[in-house]
């Protein structure tokens, strides 16, 4: 069968993509009311401990059971949703805050800042991301900030690399041009004219980005280079789970079930966003998936 | 093309030099004095002296980085800070676990996507595509330690069919190798493959709206003997390319499996001498998986010239960018 596109199938496409991404947004933003809500209130106090009440299943005090010190798993999955997020959030507001002054400077000005982002991008790919967050972070010190860093300084590139990438197709615009003959400078145009229009392509690679920051946090928390105990983290909670796998299992499936439910959440509004905000895709599925 | 992989060569080269100055430059701003971790913090200061004198800890940062880039260009390597013995034999018998775990989990990875990233795109918009790219979305979301744990509770605990961790060694067998490896080269794959299967999808149904495509169509192929005959080969160079960052990232992923699964690999070894401020060791794991990362990487250059006789010519780094 040649793939024919009907106008029936383009609609339906569109519309299920727009139904997985408010899915996802729906998602996310749960996670992350939830995340704010334990800033106030968690059904108990997710340090507490107690013994006696260790591994219990879930009952109508503890919806999710305890741990292996009687701690409320629910409290407890709340709390790491914050630090989840916020050494997420912070994390990739750091990447973005270099990155794309960086790449938007490289853009505006070609030449040797051009080269020297473009060969800064290379080399911070040429270390495998994690290799490179361990080694940081065992410079530094285990910690939620020196995870941040650690995070942060990989989302650098990426950003830089997208908003030189956006930019420069727009930098031979005519409405740019406009500007440039109207007398602008290269910085007042970069800041007025091109952020605003590569703020859709920005915005869609954040929540990507975001996603993989979980997970990246997850991965080093689980480690023992992430945030530090009291604080709770999902990965922290996964790497004490393991040693009671075999007593009790809920303990490693559910903060494994908060990571990904919330990463999916993500991923499917990142996807929904490109597909609304990123015109070229359009044109792609207009014409048959070319 | 002899031209092209010296140019590459010379490329890698000057990358890894960029690489070792990095991890030289980091390491020499960790806190904590070599000679102190072997002696301990009850040494006299005169055998603390003594013994930096004799590692040429005393000597300029960079007769010491001379010193350790000669000895990896001649494979002599100095000995660990806390075994005692040169690197070289600390990281044979640990390549020995981590190679075929990488390999196994790319052979996954490429064994599950491409089929699956083709099928999906063949038949695009009905139900196989819907459920792959599903799939696809939730082995993205998945971390891979989490896979891993998930995996040894069903195949170890509930099941008890493979072991929850631990590697027996070649000389057990293969068998029994292989069963300690597969689990983790599967935690590995998974979530990797969900990657590639999108990008073969997408690669795929570029592919499938080409002139050339339309042609071998009207000549009268079924949609399956062009994509076989003409479209793959095409479709393959951004595959090849996803595949080539993917292997960083199993490489990089075997510090975290390693450590799930209690494997004595090259990750666990580099995550406990970092934990243990082996700098010795942790500077030549680090240059090299970073020379393993940019060999992979000229091979997947020299991949685009054998799968598109069209780069031949002088384009191949413009290809991709």
């Amino acid at each position: 069968m040649v793939e024919t596109p009907t106008p029936t199938a383009q609609t339906m496409g569109g519309r299920r993509l727009a139904a997985t991404a408010w899915a996802g947004g729906a998602v996310a933003a749960l996670v992350l009311l939830t995340a704010l809500v334990s800033l106030v209130w968690t059904p108990h106090d997710p340090a507490a401990m107690d013994v006696a009440n260790k591994l219990s299943d879930p009952t109508g005090a503890h919806p999710l059971g305890t741990d292996h010190f009687g701690r409320d798993v629910l409290s407890r999955l709340m709390v790491g949703a914050r630090v989840s997020i916020a050494v997420s959030l912070v994390a990739v507001g750091l990447g973005a805050g270099i990155g794309v002054p960086l790449g938007l400077l490289a853009s505006a000005r070609h030449g040797w800042i051009d080269e020297a982002v473009m060969r800064f991008n290379d080399l911070a790919f040429a270390f495998p991301a994690l290799l490179t967050a361990v080694l940081i972070t065992a410079v530094l010190g285990p910690g939620a900030v020196n995870a941040i860093l650690a995070i942060g300084i990989f989302n650098i590139p990426v950003f830089a690399r997208v908003a030189r990438g956006a930019a420069l197709s727009l930098w031979t615009r005519p409405f740019i041009q406009a500007a440039r003959l109207a007398g602008r400078g290269r910085t007042r145009i970069s800041v007025e004219h091109i952020l605003p229009n590569i703020a859709g392509a920005l915005i869609v690679q954040g929540t990507i980005q975001f996603a993989l920051a979980i997970l990246a946090e997850a991965g080093l928390s689980y480690l023992g280079l992430g945030s530090q105990p009291p604080e709770v983290s999902w990965g922290r909670m996964l790497n004490e789970a393991q040693t009671f796998l075999f007593l009790d299992p809920r303990l490693a499936i559910l903060p494994g079930l908060a990571i990904v439910v919330t990463v999916l959440g993500l991923n499917l509004l990142g996807d929904g966003l490109r597909d609304r905000l990123d015109p070229r895709l359009d044109t792609r599925r207009a014409d048959g998936g070319r | 093309m002899a031209w092209f992989i010296a140019k590459r060569a010379v490329a890698l080269a000057l990358t890894l030099v960029a690489a070792s100055l990095v991890v030289f430059g980091v390491l020499e701003v960790l806190p904590g004095d070599p000679a102190l971790l072997i002696l301990g913090v009850n040494a006299r200061e005169d055998t603390l002296a003594a013994l930096r004198e004799s590692m040429g800890l005393d000597q300029p940062a960079h007769w010491r980085y001379l010193a350790w880039i000669g000895g990896l260009l001649t494979g002599q390597l100095a000995d660990s800070l806390t075994y005692d013995v040169p690197v070289t034999e600390l990281l044979v018998p640990r390549i020995a676990v981590s190679l075929p775990l990488a390999l196994m989990a790319l052979t996954l990875t490429v064994a599950l996507a491409l089929p699956l990233g083709v099928l999906a795109a063949a038949r695009r918009g009905r139900a196989a595509d819907g459920a792959i790219m599903g799939a696809s979305q939730l082995g993205i979301a998945v971390p891979n330690f989490w896979l891993g744990i998930l995996l040894i509770l069903l195949f170890a605990v509930t099941l008890r069919w493979l072991p929850s961790g631990g590697f027996p060694g070649w000389e057990a067998g293969v068998g029994p190798a292989l069963a300690a490896l597969i689990m983790p080269a599967v935690a590995l794959a998974l979530p990797q493959a969900a990657i590639l299967a999108r990008v073969t999808r997408s690669s795929v149904l570029e592919v499938l709206g080409e002139d050339y495509m339309r042609t071998a169509r009207a000549k009268g192929l079924s949609q399956g003997e062009a994509l076989w005959h003409h479209g793959l080969r095409n479709a393959l160079i951004p595959v090849v390319t996803i595949m080539g960052l993917q292997f960083s990232f199993l490489l990089a992923g075997t510090i975290i499996i390693e450590n799930v699964f209690n494997l004595p690999g090259i990750g666990r070894l580099i995550f406990q001498a970092i934990g243990q401020r082996d700098i010795v060791v942790v500077r030549d794991l680090v240059v090299l998986l970073a020379a393993m990362v940019g060999v992979v990487n000229v091979l997947v250059d020299l991949s685009y010239a054998v799968l598109d006789p069209r780069l031949r010519r002088g384009h191949l780094r413009g290809a991709h960018g």
